[in-house]
């Protein structure tokens, strides 16, 4: 089996998981930026952090022979400081120009706050105008109807946005319609306890199809499972998936979206 | 389309524990001192949306636990989400 991890925070997690992702078939694992478990005190921890993620990870990802890529944001457990987010923000565009970024995410809110708000828009234009792709970050639990609404009308009140050119991630079964209907991509991600289950995510693509939608782990420092996408691989045969099908969802269809960088390599997929 | 007994063959065992679980919980509950609270009152009424008949069960119970308003909040002032929203009317 191959697959692509489009949602990994592989700074939280050991080299043995890259072993493991590896061996269970990975091609690519993607690394949004997120929030460290505890806000950092300046931007230039951020500096810091996108210098990991742009130097450091790649190199640590290499050794399994896995191509790397991620995103640059504040993200929005730290956006009720605007003028902090406004400092990393002025940082961004010196690392949009690495050749393992392939835009700006994972943006979007936490509490739906208007200083969230704020900040999301702010991260919407720099996007809109460097024409980076668009990775989304919905609220927690039950702050994520409201929220995924308000971040679609965000980013659809920008005309230089294209939906196509957005995933929208941490979808459920209450949004997972307005996402697809509204034409962005839409993310599952896989957790034991909050978000998806892997029988809810193939519940979600039997009920909505398997265009425009992917699975991820969200592998953190919480409690999340790097395998999880292949897991689900898994249980998808096991409830008589084909391969065609399966591959569609978790390799063919991060390919799809993320080639709309130019900085993404198809990988050989072996 | 998968055949209902082919469903029931792999996930019965699964939601019958699960579904145990559940009763379980709601017996720790009551066994427990104290006041109960806008949580237990959001996880009862969603347990609803299963008698419902209805197609999209998982749906609805995700709605029976979200924040219904629209508008943006003035200030964050916490980071983390609880699972049921406080203002809810359940009722």
């Amino acid at each position: 089996m191959r697959y692509i991890e489009p949602h990994g925070h592989m700074v939280s997690r050991t080299t043995d998981d890259y072993r493991a992702m590896a061996m269970a078939g990975c091609q690519a694992v993607c690394e949004p930026a997120f929030w460290a478990g505890f806000d950092r005190s300046s931007a230039q921890g951020f500096y810091d952090y996108f210098c990991q993620l742009t130097q450091h990870e790649p190199r640590r990802a290499s050794m399994f022979g896995l191509p790397h890529y991620t995103w640059l944001c504040i993200n929005p457990k730290e956006s009720e400081d605007i003028a902090l987010a406004e400092e990393v923000l002025a940082i961004i565009p010196e690392f949009m120009e690495s050749p393992n970024v392939l835009g700006i995410g994972e943006i979007g809110l936490n509490k739906n706050s208007r200083n969230e708000m704020t900040v999301l828009e702010k991260h919407v234009d720099l996007a809109g105008g460097n024409d980076q792709l668009i990775l989304v970050h919905t609220p927690h639990l039950e702050d994520k109807r409201k929220g995924t609404r308000l971040i679609l009308d965000v980013l659809k009140n920008d005309s230089r946005i294209q939906p196509e050119r957005c995933i929208i991630d941490h979808v459920e079964e209450h949004t997972v319609k307005m996402v697809l209907d509204d034409g962005f991509w839409a993310g599952m991600t896989l957790y034991p306890e909050t978000k998806c289950t892997a029988n809810r995510a193939i519940d979600i693509l039997e009920v909505y199809g398997n265009e425009r939608i992917w699975m991820n782990s969200a592998c953190d420092w919480g409690i999340s499972v790097p395998l999880a996408v292949p897991q689900a691989a898994q249980e998808m045969k096991r409830r008589g998936n084909d391969a065609q099908y399966i591959d569609k969802v978790v390799y063919q269809n991060p390919i799809e979206f993320m080639s709309q960088s130019s900085r993404f390599t198809k990988p050989e997929g072996l | 389309m998968a055949d209902r007994k082919n469903i029931l063959d792999l996930y019965f065992l699964d939601a019958r524990a699960r579904l145990i679980d559940i009763a379980a919980f709601m017996d720790r509950v009551d066994r427990a001192d104290g006041e109960t609270d806008f949580r237990y009152d959001a996880f009862c009424e969603a347990l609803k949306a299963l008698e419902s008949g209805q197609p999209d069960r998982a749906g609805k119970v995700l709605l029976e636990f979200s924040d219904p308003s629209d508008e943006p909040i003035p200030k964050a002032t916490v980071k983390a989400a609880c699972g049921a929203c406080p203002d809810t009317n359940n009722g």
